[in-house]
């Protein structure tokens, strides 16, 4: 018979503690979770990367829904334990589901302190402390307003240094006279000032907070001192507390946290506490790795699997704030029995402390270079006697013993117990044993396998070594395919950062993403130019010269150097006046060749490019602009008669294939687009092999997407049917908006769509109606600056020196 | 070549360096054929053939990236410098010495006649 497993809290310890009771003791516990957070088990310590924009939540989440359901877990989402009855062994949550327990799991992890001072209740005062508020910090970094955090410690620099490359005007308070004055000494912490108002953030510390001020909503924050320092934002950071009050009104031992022994039990036999909420040996924890420790603990209680102890260490600190390297680990108050070394270098922003006791390193402190924390730490552990090493100490582990400065060495002389994560607590011989046992080959297979670099990763670097140390040349470190040779990031890497620190301009990304190339290469270039017109469309100017030369010149160039240049045919209808037009031309330039296209236009082969021009101005005379037929845009709209004509027609479907096309026109897309409209399932226009097809039938409109008919063939997958034709265009507009918010540069709808997922669009289009119309809206805004015929723009002179040679030279005859 | 040597040689003026749009690039007519001149993103001026040596594309039609060009037909990457195909395909094409002089740019005229003789 199974036993009942009942947990209160969805973090990340209840979630460690769940994966490793699978691994004991899979079948023994039927288990129930209940989560006063609507959502599932996500990695907390990154919620500083989805405030800066460096991640978005779908990366953070440690369990998917589908985790749950394989292992046969209900999750309660959004349910708040109200009650524990130890008589009845049962608990019941806020929506009045009662669930009976063998055995309970209190982890209610911590709430965010709240300074009791006036006006703490006024909106726009948010913690830090789930992704609610995240959430909540990035709707009001939309303004750009000024924001305070209160706080100068770990929590409230990530929060700042986020809503800084948001936007805001951000200022810190701290009332201590140093930043993170519980990790670090006063000379780092310095340093550490210096750093963080080096990006624009201001500082003030031994800032006491009087009040928040603000008439309905808040409006500044008041010091003791009387300053008033405005802001639309207040964020308090000051620290956290166990939530306890549940357990103590179960009538639970209770002091700064729920009370348990070193195997997390609580008072009450049947039930145990672990995480945040819990109080093991006097201490109560924050940090990851001693959360983790609890997890196995409990785990190995929970399967009777073996007698695991909770045993206090020191966990080192580390900021998440990218450019700001920083590590703080134990004790380093100045006493009478202890010694310091330290090493400063002013004009690197260089420096570290050892504090020493009877030879054995208690303290480190490490700011600008913190590539040695871990080999510190691991001295302290094992309580190394150093003093033949000590001249030499501070230097790093590369100066000992004629150990070259190749960080791979460094890795190598590590020992097998030395410790590589600390979040996880996983160690070298741990990481080498499953790289070589299990096959492992890159990152994330690691992370798979052993939780190393899977927390907050800042062991990335370390983990990678091991494995270029263990595999030698097999390994291939590019887990993200680069966009070029420019760059070592992916293409939905360089969009993300694009969009959070806000670069607009071509040369901006490359400063600031650190292109490997001056001027990037033709791969780069375009989608970067691409990527910057869509997200900025009233404000990015075109770089022309990042632009492959048929969008340069708008038209087709063939492979002697000759054009093809294809006028618009609005749903592929045209008449007697076009058609003429077009033969005049024809015959005036002795254009060589005339073709009807797949898309039903007429392209027009074999024309010099300095005929370009006047080719567009004739046919411009006859109402003709640019088909774009040489775009990564939108091509064509093809369509059949409809009900206009056929008698099979159940809708107009070239009305709606010419109000389509009129509508998104001269917009600018990752890859090409074609469309069609077909007025009933016979499906003449062949809209079930397009990137966006309608069929219409009798109830309406059906809706079709990611289909393909070139390298690939794919039949299109239905998005949904709407009723009337402004649905439907709402729909296939949003649609669009959304590929060309998420797509990589050159990839076409359907290969978009197999990697995001169809059912993910679906939601996102059909099912969340504000979500449709903000991707419509957003793509009616950029139309204002995308709808200008590139034709007449070049009949007016733009450009002009691209249709003529710069100077003739040599020929003798011709001079005058 | 030595000074003396550029001094002697046949200089004819072609335009502006203002004519031609950073990372761009303009070309010039001769009885031989186009000859393409760069400008790059520093302001460095080369000249090359207008000739792919891959299959004839005009390299004038390129994308500019540090001191190379993109032909636009099928992607092969040409120094400026010293005209030859980058990476792993292997062709190359003529260089024409280039001088600027301030704002004014010559190409050397003899090389093209020599070659047409």
């Amino acid at each position: 018979m199974t036993e009942k497993l009942v947990i209160i809290g969805n973090g990340m310890a209840p979630g460690r503690m769940l994966e490793h009771l699978l691994e004991d003791a899979p079948d023994r516990y039927s288990v129930t979770i209940f989560n006063a957070e609507p959502r599932v088990n996500y990695d907390r310590i990154m919620l500083s990367p989805v405030l800066s924009g460096e991640k978005a939540f779908e990366e953070i989440v440690i369990h998917g829904d589908g985790w749950y359901i394989k292992h046969g877990i209900t999750l309660y989402k959004g349910h708040r334990i109200v009650d524990i009855d130890r008589e009845a062994k049962t608990v019941t949550s806020d929506h009045g589901v009662t669930e009976s327990y063998d055995r309970l799991v209190i982890a209610t992890g911590s709430v965010p302190f709240i300074i009791p001072v006036p006006g703490k209740d006024l909106p726009g005062v948010l913690s830090y402390r789930d992704l609610d508020d995240v959430n909540a910090m990035l709707l009001a970094a939309q303004s750009r307003a000024k924001a305070v955090v209160i706080g100068g410690g770990l929590l409230g620099l990530e929060a700042a240094a986020g809503l800084k490359e948001r936007g805001m005007d951000v200022t810190v308070l701290h009332v201590m006279p140093t930043l993170m004055e519980r990790q670090l000494d006063p000379a780092a912490g310095y340093l550490l000032q210096k750093a963080v108002e080096a990006r624009g953030i201001k500082v003030m510390t031994k800032a006491n907070t009087k009040a928040i001020v603000g008439n309905g909503k808040v409006e500044g924050v008041e010091l003791m001192d009387g300053t008033i320092i405005p802001a639309t934002l207040v964020v308090m950071a000051v620290g956290i507390r166990p939530s306890t009050a549940l357990a103590k009104e179960a009538g639970l031992e209770v002091n700064r946290g729920i009370v348990v022994d070193d195997r997390m039990r609580t008072s009450d036999p049947a039930i145990m506490a672990l995480g945040e909420c819990a109080e093991v040996g006097g201490h109560v924890y924050g940090l990851v790795a001693p959360l983790y420790e609890m997890a196995r603990v409990a785990a190995a209680a929970l399967a009777d699997s073996e007698d695991r102890r909770f045993v206090h260490s020191d966990t080192p600190t580390k900021l998440k704030v990218t450019g700001i390297d920083l590590y703080s680990l134990g004790d380093f108050a100045d006493g009478e029995d202890r010694e310091e070394i330290i090493l400063r270098d002013a004009s690197a922003g260089i420096y570290k402390r050892l504090v020493l006791q009877d030879n054995r390193i208690i303290g480190t402190v490490l700011f600008g270079e913190t590539g040695d924390g871990a080999w510190f730490n691991d001295l302290k552990k094992k309580a190394t006697d150093i003093s033949e090493m000590r001249d030499t100490l501070i230097f790093g582990q590369a100066f000992q013993g004629g150990v070259s400065s190749d960080p791979l060495a460094a890795v190598a002389a590590l020992a097998d117990d030395a410790e590589i994560c600390g979040c996880n607590g996983v160690c070298k011989g741990k990481i080498t044993g499953a790289i070589t046992a299990k096959g492992l080959t890159g990152l994330d297979d690691v992370r798979a396998h052993t939780k190393a670099s899977a927390s907050c990763g800042s062991c990335t670097g370390l983990v990678e070594q091991l494995l270029k140390l263990t595999l030698g040349e097999a390994y291939n470190p590019a887990a993200v395919q680069p966009m070029c040779g420019c760059t070592s990031l992916g293409h939905d890497d360089v969009r993300r950062l694009i969009k959070a620190k806000g670069l607009k301009t071509i040369p901006a990304v490359m400063q600031e993403l650190e292109w490997k190339t001056s001027c990037g290469c033709a791969k780069c270039r375009p989608a970067l130019n691409y990527y910057l017109v869509c997200d900025w469309p009233d404000q990015y100017a075109d770089d022309y010269q990042s632009r492959f030369i048929n969008e340069r010149v708008h038209a087709n160039i063939q492979k002697d150097g000759t054009y093809s240049v294809v006028p618009r045919m609005w749903g592929g209808v045209t008449s007697a006046n076009e058609l003429r037009a077009i033969a005049d031309v024809v015959d005036k330039f002795e254009i060589p060749m005339v073709k009807v296209t797949g898309g039903q236009r007429i392209d027009m082969l074999g024309i010099r490019k300095e005929d370009l021009p006047a080719v567009w101005a004739d046919l411009g005379k006859a109402g003709f602009v640019s088909g774009h037929a040489y775009a990564k845009g939108l091509r064509t709209v093809k369509t059949c008669v409809g009900s206009d004509w056929c008698r099979f027609g159940t809708q107009d479907s070239t009305g709606l294939g010419i109000r389509i096309e009129k509508f998104m026109w001269g917009s600018w897309t990752p890859a090409k687009v074609k469309m069609a409209v077909s007025g009933c399932p016979r499906n003449c226009a062949e809209a079930t092999c397009k990137d966006v097809g309608v069929v219409c039938v009798d109830s309406g409109y059906e809706i079709h997407f990611a289909g393909a008919a070139g390298l690939d063939i794919k039949g299109t997958e239905v998005l949904g049917l709407v009723k009337t034709e402004d649905e439907a265009l709402e729909v296939i507009v949003a649609l669009v908006q959304m590929y060309r918010e998420q797509a990589r540069y050159l990839e076409r709808i359907y290969k978009w769509a197999k990697r995001i997922g169809t059912a993910e669009i679906k939601k996102q289009i059909l099912d969340d109606g504000e979500k449709r119309k903000a991707y419509y809206e957003r793509f009616v805004f950029s139309q204002k600056f995308a709808q200008v015929d590139p034709w007449s723009e070049r009949v007016s002179g733009k450009d002009k020196h691209e249709f003529r040679p710069m100077a003739s030279v040599g020929f003798a005859e011709a001079a005058e | 070549m030595s000074r003396q040597e550029r001094d002697r040689m046949n200089w004819i003026a072609i335009g502006s360096i203002a004519d031609i749009p950073p990372r761009g690039a303009r070309c010039v007519a001769t009885p031989q054929g186009k000859i393409a001149v760069f400008r790059t993103a520093d302001d460095q001026v080369f000249a090359i053939d207008d000739h792919c040596p891959h299959k004839g594309g005009p390299l004038s039609q390129g994308i500019v990236h540090g001191a190379a060009v993109t032909c636009p037909l099928h992607n092969w990457v040409i120094s400026l410098e010293t005209g030859r195909a980058l990476g792993a395909d292997e062709g190359s094409v003529r260089t024409i010495p280039v001088k600027v002089e301030g704002e004014r740019l010559f190409i050397v005229l003899e090389a093209l006649a020599s070659k047409a003789a």
